[in-house]
């Protein structure tokens, strides 16, 4: 049963002092702690990154590339995601920032926001033609994405189809690249510049099971400080021209609803954080949302604006996209790509994925029925048993978690704190027993009775 | 059937509690989720579970559910302290409601919430007695080699 999932972020079993933050965090309950340091269960990880966010201890690492990779490629791409320029907004627009990356030592740095203006379209043409069960999910977020494989499997097919610009932009541009410079695609690298952990597992192990065209993701943390120093020296362009060069709706990608709001889709919904999300797939699932035709889901607050590798206050970097967005509608500038072209590429399958994404729901409690049944209601009578109170004490995150864990034989009841007298009884009882069954094999003697009262009074 | 591999639980709903209103189909859901049951069946037992929770919370007093999950099925029985229903034929008919105005305006009580419920079941056994209340009786067959 077991599988090896890729996971981006890692437990640092020196740095944890198992202060439980973690445990008490995680959505999909895959943390335990034990032996007073925390470890992860693989299966239900979806790296949202939510234990990065509250670790006191700075134990838990999100595992970005350094930029020393750039080296082992022939010729470098920067491909940031627009919440890059939502770090800056209006003061240092996106032509400058590009620029900055190419000083940084990429060889080229690529404008991500046209892309995901052309797949916005690519949507809204979905859409269009769309008549199977609504609300049709975006896929941009990979944390929804798993979210959905692990704990809503039912819901796998409302995910577009559609592939995300961060895959099709890095495809183009290896495929251009290697043309230009005659190099093996495999010589062209190409860098996400992220906001989130969650994009390097998207790279390293794409939910369809496919390979990305990505090479490799730094993180926006990572890149701002030496970026800023970097755009010091960079040419500046008229405002006016280095705006028209913006794509709205590209931009539009960097916060929860951008992308509804500049294709102005009349019937979507966005919705962002994981408790929301959650709420918001329950209610999917009972059967309600259905005349909604698009949801919009990302796993962080206000969308990728709120990833944990950004370096701006999230509601701030929020804002800065909105001014541009509204300055650009102001403006009545659009700088996006030519929807006919788009028709055509997406007639070709241009913009669809190459595999369908397939859920992979955790584990039963057992693989036959009969017994899973079983375990369920062994699992409810321990959890009537237990205080409830969720302390976590234990090591796993609330009592009905424990109590499946016992029943997976992976934690002992006693460990529950409140189970410990009901425990010093049954030790205490089985002491008394040996006790009285000593004294009966020893009573010829007679020596233990004796010989203690004789100590007592020495 | 040994009692061992049957699990039965009951959970109450009380009528009018729209701010808990779909928790009980919620849990029953993970239930079914967690001993690994096929999602396309879970998917259909959660509309079913839900459509007869908000039955419950838009037209009930109160109502026990209770689920009795076996290998070979699952099986809710919803019997609810209420009017009743003088017409069942009639409250079958997609689009029949008596859904206050208030109601409709929330998104609730489209007339669909019955004929949804037999379209998702396997079987759909009703009774109603008028001024006393209604006990919807659901099955969903599971077919062994479907499971993943």
């Amino acid at each position: 049963m077991s599988q090896y999932y890729y996971h981006s972020i890692r437990f640092d079993q020196e740095k944890c002092k198992g202060r439980m933050k973690c445990l008490r965090t995680c959505p999909t309950q895959a943390i335990r702690v034990r032996g007073r340091k925390a470890v992860m269960i693989e299966e239900r990880c979806i790296d949202c990154g939510e234990c990065l966010n509250v670790c006191p201890s700075g134990a838990i690492v999100p595992l970005t590339d350094p930029f020393g990779e750039l080296t082992r490629f022939r010729h470098t791409v920067a491909v940031p995601s627009p919440a890059l320029y939502a770090q800056f907004g209006r003061e240092i627009l996106p032509h400058k920032i590009l620029a900055g990356l190419k000083k940084l030592g990429f060889d080229d740095a690529f404008d991500l926001a046209y892309t995901c203006g052309e797949v916005s379209f690519a949507i809204q043409e979905f859409l269009r033609e769309y008549q199977g069960p609504k609300p049709v999910i975006s896929n941009a977020c990979p944390t929804v994405v798993r979210l959905i494989q692990v704990k809503y499997p039912d819901l796998i097919d409302l995910l577009i189809p559609v592939n995300t610009p961060r895959e099709i932009a890095a495809k183009n541009i290896k495929e251009k690249k290697s043309k230009q410079y005659g190099l093996a695609e495999k010589e062209i690298g190409t860098f996400y510049i992220t906001p989130c952990p969650v994009k390097m597992i998207s790279i390293k192990q794409p939910a369809e099971k496919g390979k990305s065209y990505l090479d490799g993701a730094l993180s926006i943390s990572d890149v701002y400080g030496p970026l800023l120093s970097a755009m010091e020296g960079v040419e500046k362009e008229s405002y006016r021209k280095a705006l028209e060069s913006i794509c709205i709706l590209g931009i539009g990608w960097a916060m929860v609803g951008g992308v509804c709001r500049t294709l102005r889709l009349r019937n979507s919904l966005a919705v962002s954080g994981l408790t929301e999300i959650i709420k918001v797939f329950d209610d999917i699932e009972r059967g309600r949302l259905r005349d909604i035709d698009f949801l919009e889901a990302y796993s962080c607050p206000q969308g990728c604006v709120g990833g944990s590798l950004t370096v701006e206050n999230v509601y701030s970097s929020y804002n800065k996209i909105l001014k541009l967005i509204e300055t650009l509608e102001f403006e009545k500038i659009k700088a996006c790509p030519d929807i006919r072209e788009v028709r055509r590429l997406y007639a070709q399958k241009y913009f669809f994925l190459d595999r369908k994404i397939e859920p992979r729901p955790l584990s039963p409690l057992d693989d036959d029925l009969g017994r899973a049944i079983k375990k369920r209601k062994q699992k409810e009578e321990i959890y009537e048993a237990l205080p409830k109170i969720d302390c976590g004490a234990c090591g796993s995150p609330d009592c009905l978690t424990f109590a499946e864990d016992v029943v997976m034989e992976k934690a002992q009841l006693f460990e529950c704190v409140f189970m410990l007298p009901e425990r010093f009884r049954e030790l205490f009882e089985e002491l008394i027993g040996l006790f009285n069954k000593a004294l009966f094999i020893n009573q010829g003697s007679r020596p233990g009775e004796k010989d203690y009262k004789k100590d007592k009074k020495d | 059937m040994s009692e061992e591999n049957e699990l039965s639980q009951i959970f109450e709903i009380l009528g009018g509690d729209f701010g808990h209103a779909g928790s009980v189909s919620t849990k029953v859901k993970e239930i079914l989720k967690e001993v690994g049951i096929d999602p396309s069946i879970i998917r259909r037992a959660a509309i079913v579970a839900y459509e007869a929770e908000m039955n419950v919370v838009m037209y009930a007093r109160k109502a026990l559910f209770a689920l009795t999950l076996t290998p070979g099925q699952i099986h809710f029985k919803i019997e609810d302290e209420g009017p009743g229903i003088p017409d069942i034929e009639l409250a079958m008919q997609e689009g029949f409601s008596t859904a206050t105005e208030e109601m409709r305006e929330m998104g609730f009580g489209a007339g669909m919430g019955l004929p949804n419920i037999r379209k998702n079941a396997d079987r759909f056994l009703i009774s109603s007695l008028v001024g006393r209340g209604t006990m919807l009786s659901v099955y969903f067959f599971l077919n062994q080699e479907s499971r993943g």
